[in-house]
């Protein structure tokens, strides 16, 4: 398919693939199998200026947009969906000071995730608060020129790992939705210290722990946009950052997509290669057409949102609805696709000598994390609701 | 400091047909790549160039129009400028020619401090243009670094990849250094490599430009001619079988050798 890409978005992509196929795919085994971090890539990915991509030039990125990360993350993706989560759950903490800093805050830190030599995590969910944010416990209470933090988030990825977190705290829990606020706090602050690391199904080179605060004392210059804004910055968040799940979920599958096509012709069954039949053939058709169309829309998706850069207020797109369709879609379709290629390796697909049992395990989390599939429904029907009460008015 | 690498467009394949006619390496329709020794001369120029902060790495091929890829290739990887010497009256060079070409090039450049090349080519295999280069520009060099220890402002010290270990050699700068690929890991290109390489302009010099002497260029120039490429068909030799006791085989063999005047 033509996506009439343009030459430097072409040179993202190569620059990405080069670094997937040299060094991710040789050690890709490794950190799933012994659930390291895997760091040596993480200077691999700044040494090829692949973690700023999204970042405006003006604080050392490339300016590239949405369209930019959903790019590489979908290209590093095709080789392993893990370790490039190091990258995309990097963009999902970074997005808050892009979306709600100042000028001051977004100069301490947007240069150094840019270059690469810093990851960011996005802190929200709770043990008690998962779909249902405004549920959460944490509390911010503000003492002089201090907030004083206390709570737990769980399950923060790129937690222990990353320098720089966002992180949401109810500074009035009576006000509900509009009393929770965000902050930007820094690996090493007293009173922010890490918990208990997850063992997980898929997703294994990349950390995913408790954050905790204990009296963890945040100068007030480290608020995110204003006291009781933090929900509006969550949406604006997820708005930008599920086409970067979305891109995951697209590179696992386009991955194991061409894993499926290889194998197929290569493994002989009754004399003649499985791909020559027309059980298996209709199978990887119907993959490939899966995953064209995520594809598609997850472009479209990208470009909808970089068109509002630059223009004001008034004008922008609310782009809600389609962050939340490009992401269900390309994340059902992962699961779908990556289940098929198993299928069509069959034994050998369960086996951990080849690489989909391990791009299955990977896809499923893509309908999981920043909204499960069915809160991507609700986000999709409320827009669709919203937009025929006001045509209807 | 000012580096210099000359590298090398070679075909990207191992089974390189041969032209029958003209005994030389049907380039047509195969796809060029960077000589893989040269990557790692490449890679030891930037890591010198970061080492020594206000250093220019320049980039030096001599071949065809097409051959400008394998510069943006270099710039790339964080080389600053590259430079093509091409002419026709270079075509059908020999290493000597070569050798002779990219010296005068070099010259017309005017500064520079280090000189690197790759060990060898993969086409031609024959380690002969980069030590040529520094003998025209009479200037030191070393083949086979695998380390470089050290270097300041009138010297460096390397060590030698040798058979049965390395030797540690100190010299004088400007040296011309081919390297192996022991020296390093050749780094990919970066995002911002790629777009640079792309936007840069590659200066072009031809014969005219470096002043090359025209009977020293191109075919003109090259004692090398081929006359004719072929498998050498396998002669087979019957042998002498010697049986019989050790002492009475022993004396058979050396008046053998003896006869044919080996001992």
């Amino acid at each position: 398919m033509e996506y009439f890409l343009t030459e430097e978005e072409q040179m993202m992509i190569e620059t990405a693939r080069n670094v997937a196929i040299e060094k991710v795919k040789p050690i890709r085994e490794h950190y799933d199998e012994k659930e390291e971090f895997p760091w040596e890539i993480v200077k691999e990915f700044a040494q090829a200026d692949l973690c700023g991509v999204y970042i405006p030039e003006e604080y050392g990125g490339f300016g590239k947009g949405i369209m930019g990360l959903v790019l590489v993350v979908e290209e590093l993706c095709k080789v392993d969906g893990a370790i490039a989560l190091t990258l995309a759950a990097t963009a999902l903490g970074t997005l808050p000071i892009l979306i709600a800093g100042n000028e001051a805050q977004k100069n301490k830190y947007l240069p150094d995730i840019a270059s690469g030599k810093k990851l960011a995590a996005f802190g929200l969910t709770e043990a008690g608060a998962g779909s249902d944010a405004t549920g959460m416990s944490t509390t911010a209470v503000k003492e002089g020129d201090y907030y004083i933090l206390n709570g737990t988030k769980c399950f923060i990825t790129n937690g222990g790992e990353a320098e720089t977190y966002t992180i949401f705290a109810k500074t009035n829990p009576l006000r509900g939705a509009r009393g929770i606020s965000c902050f930007i706090l820094e690996k090493g602050m007293k009173g922010f210290d890490f918990g208990k690391k997850e063992k997980k199904m898929g997703i294994k080179a990349s950390s995913t722990r408790e954050l905790i605060f204990d009296n963890c004392k945040v100068h007030k210059d480290q608020l995110l946009g204003k006291e009781g804004h933090g929900l509006m910055i969550v949406q604006a968040t997820l708005d930008n950052s599920r086409p970067g799940v979305a891109a995951q979920a697209l590179g696992i599958a386009a991955g194991a997509l061409d894993e499926a096509v290889a194998y197929a012709r290569k493994r002989v069954q009754f004399g003649q290669p499985i791909a020559s039949f027309q059980g298996i053939q209709h199978m990887l058709a119907d993959m490939a057409t899966e995953v064209e169309a995520a594809r598609a829309l997850l472009y479209a998706t990208a470009r909808m949102i970089d068109s509002n850069v630059g223009k004001p207020e008034k004008e922008k797109k609310r782009t809600s609805k389609e962050s939340a369709m490009a992401k269900l879609l390309c994340s059902e379709t992962a699961m779908k696709v990556t289940t098929n290629a198993v299928q069509i390796f069959g034994g050998y697909g369960y086996s951990r000598e080849y690489p989909v049992e391990k791009m299955m395990r990977d896809a499923k989390i893509t309908t999981l994390y920043e909204g499960t599939s069915q809160i991507q429904k609700n986000e999709i029907a409320l827009n669709l609701i919203k937009e025929s009460a006001a045509k209807n008015k | 400091m000012n580096i210099i690498v000359c590298i090398k467009q070679v075909p990207n394949t191992t089974d390189v047909k041969i032209d029958s006619e003209t005994g030389r390496l049907k380039r047509e329709g195969v796809e060029s790549i960077v000589n893989p020794f040269d990557e790692y001369a490449i890679e030891e120029a930037v890591r010198l160039k970061e080492k020594n902060p206000g250093s220019k790495v320049t980039v030096i091929t001599m071949g065809p129009p097409q051959a400008e890829s394998v510069l943006r290739d270099a710039l790339s990887k964080g080389a600053d400028e590259g430079v093509l010497v091409c002419d026709r009256a270079f075509g059908g060079a020999d290493t000597l020619a070569t050798a002779y070409a990219l010296s005068m090039a070099i010259k017309h450049l005017g500064n520079f401090d280090v000189i690197f090349c790759g060990k060898q080519a993969t086409d031609g295999d024959t380690a002969q243009v980069g030590p040529g280069i520094a003998e025209m520009l009479d200037i030191a060099h070393v083949a086979y670094v695998k380390k470089i220890n050290n270097i300041s402002d009138k010297s460096i010290t390397v060590e030698r990849l040798m058979e049965d270990g390395y030797d540690v050699i100190e010299s004088s700068l400007p040296v011309l250094m081919t390297v192996v690929k022991e020296i390093n890991i050749p780094r990919l290109p970066s995002l911002k490599g790629k777009i640079n390489s792309k936007k840069a302009v590659i200066k072009t010099l031809t014969a005219v430009d470096i002043g090359a002497d025209e009977k020293r260029i191109g075919l003109n120039g090259s004692p090398t001619q081929v006359k004719k490429v072929f498998t050498p068909t396998q002669k087979t030799v019957e042998g002498e079988k010697f049986v019989g006791e050790p002492d009475v085989v022993a004396s058979a063999i050396v008046a053998k050798f003896q006869e044919i005047g080996i001992v």
